[in-house]
């Protein structure tokens, strides 16, 4: 049997979309099986359920037609399936605009499967919910709750025929393993198998950062042509060893370090990275380079799944208000602390707000301002305050954003460039479910 | 986290005790590394340049070092996890979020930033090993 290819062309929702051609064409000249989207990082979730509930027929990747509108046709032809979560709150709406799509472009009507079952919204399932949130949550607030399923029911749909997979959560890993456990026929059980294939998705689903993107240190760690960075492909043989490679014709690179840095991302114990599918120890890992931008990761070791599920809970969080104005030359800095000095007076404590000297000190200083205020006053000449603050209501967060506009007039000589903003929050809390609460479902769109 | 180290420019390779006896580098020349992060919980990769190197941040890149290291961030729990197969650790630190993507103030709510912090810890070598060791070319 031929070893399973896959590529990755979105590692995030609001990634490049012109990634996806050179990923296509390489997959098609080297016998590639699967294409994967990811596009659901966790807040984006909740982000697509809210515009779900403004309009029934929203809530999935809004760049989904753009994304697709380069490949599908090529995919179609050559028979390379696309799994993607750019379901996302809405996988059967992310259907029947994918079959529109085919439509359009006058190609066959593609099976597309819709992924189910990671929503959870029924009695049951919220009163078992109920007994598990940690007191204080307001269940009223909740604007949705996902289970993150794995590759089984992904593997059923690619088997049964699907050209396209649409899941909504999804392990972003078990993108590539349901592909790979259709491909070779893996039973759900084979732990060294699957968690090999989850660690080749893992090392896939953050897209370029694989293939040189997050990396760059200029003079230290330098990456050629990142305007034009090449998004990976994985090889996953049958005897346990993935290779990392890149788009042909593309920039960035790939090589042991690039390999090692993704390998690690967002891992906690690397002896038990856990998904839905299985738990994979990367703790004797090897990372070895192996030609031009190809590298072989071997010695993942795999052990039985977790019992239970992970699941995501989104409540409504307040608003968080944050406002910026500039301050240059003689004493500039001085001015900006007088600035949020005065700022802080007027609004007593009546809001907690977090002080940044954009240019002196920011984004390594803590909330609490300890850092700031232990920090020597300086004498920078081009100072951007930054003063932020979260409220539950709406009006008291926008004090902040009245107070620092009238630094205008009433503030330090010279003040300018006055941006405001004040966004929605968005909380969310993980808790652990048993399996049979949140079956996986899948069917092909009707 | 304090002025020293929120300087971008690499802090000068300076020989502390008995002459020729150990130098101080930034581990940024030693290793390389990357944030991830999950709620209100970063973690940060340090890989070895090469794998000799890797006895010693055993030694120094201890839990304790990169906590206090962290300390006005005010972590939890620093948990380090080696992986010498690949000459890398993980470090898991706890609490250093300010909440995350939830509740943190910060511009930067995901801590991407917080492997430049370790970056600049400051690691003990010998001259003869210093010499050796990568470092940022200025063309």
């Amino acid at each position: 049997m031929d070893t399973f290819k896959a590529g990755c062309a979105a590692g995030f929702s609001g990634d490049r979309i012109d990634g996806v051609e050179p990923v296509v064409k390489t997959l098609i000249d080297e016998g590639g099986h699967a294409l994967i989207f990811e596009t659901l990082a966790e807040r984006t979730l909740a982000l697509a359920q809210l515009a779900r509930n403004q309009d029934p027929d929203a809530g999935y990747e809004p760049l989904l037609a753009d994304m697709l509108r380069p490949c599908l046709g090529d995919c179609l032809r050559h028979g390379i399936r696309i799994v993607s979560n750019f379901g996302q709150a809405n996988p059967p709406a992310a259907a029947r605009r994918i079959r529109g799509l085919a439509t359009e472009l006058g190609l066959r009507a593609p099976r597309i499967a819709v992924l189910g079952g990671d929503r959870l919204d029924r009695p049951e399932q919220l009163d078992y919910l109920r007994g598990a949130l940690p007191d204080g949550i307001d269940t009223g607030r909740i604007v949705c709750i996902n289970a993150y399923q794995g590759a089984q029911e992904i593997a059923d749909a690619l088997r049964a025929g699907a050209d396209i997979v649409v899941a909504g959560r999804v392990a972003d890993p078990s993108l590539v393993v349901g592909p790979a456990m259709a491909h070779y026929g893996w039973s759900a059980d084979d732990w060294p198998a699957l968690a090999t294939a989850t660690m080749a998705g893992h090392l896939l689903e953050c897209g370029t950062q694989v293939t040189g993107g997050y990396f760059a240190v200029p003079g230290l760690k330098d990456v050629p042509d990142m305007h034009r960075l090449g998004f990976p492909i994985a090889e996953l043989g049958r005897d346990g060893g993935i290779v990392i490679g890149k788009a042909r014709n593309t920039g960035g690179r790939v090589d042991a370090q690039t390999v090692k840095e993704q390998l690690l991302y967002e891992v906690h114990d690397p002896a038990a990275y856990l998904t839905p599918d299985v738990t994979a120890d990367i703790g004797q890992v090897r990372v070895t380079p192996i030609g031009p931008d190809r590298v072989r990761v071997d010695g993942v070791r795999g052990h039985a799944r977790p019992a239970t599920l992970k699941a995501n809970v989104f409540v409504h969080g307040g608003w968080l208000a944050e406002a910026e104005i500039s301050y240059a030359g003689l004493q500039a800095e001085a001015r900006a602390r007088l600035a949020a000095d005065i700022v802080r007076r007027r609004l007593g404590n009546t809001l907690r707000l977090r002080v940044d000297l954009i240019g002196a000190l920011s984004i390594l200083a803590d909330d609490g301002g300890e850092m700031l205020s232990a920090h020597p006053h300086g004498t920078g000449r081009d100072i951007r305050l930054r003063m932020a603050a979260a409220h539950a209501d709406r009006g008291t967060a926008e004090r902040l954003l009245r107070e620092m506009n009238a630094l205008y007039t009433c503030g330090p000589a010279g003040g300018g460039g006055v941006r405001t903003s004040i966004k929605p929050r968005l909380n969310s809390i993980s808790v652990l479910v048993p399996r049979d609460l949140a079956p996986a479902s899948w069917s092909f769109l009707a | 986290m304090n002025s020293q180290t929120a300087t971008p420019t690499p802090r000068p390779t300076t020989a502390i005790g008995p002459a020729g006896a150990m130098v101080e580098v930034p581990l940024y020349r030693l290793a390389h590394g990357r944030t991830g992060d999950k709620g209100d919980i970063s973690n940060i990769s340090v890989i070895a340049w090469r794998e000799e190197l890797f006895p010693i941040l055993m030694a120094q890149l201890t839990e304790e070092a990169v906590g206090s290291w962290f300390a006005p961030r005010r972590p939890a729990r620093v948990t380090r996890y080696p992986i010498a197969s690949i000459a890398a650790f993980n470090f898991v630190i706890e609490g250093v979020l300010d909440g995350g993507v939830n509740d943190a103030l910060n511009l930067d709510t995901h801590g991407k930033a917080l492997s430049f912090h370790l970056l600049d810890f400051p690691v003990l070598v010998t001259p003869e090993l210093a010499a050796s060791l990568p470092d940022v070319h200025h063309p």
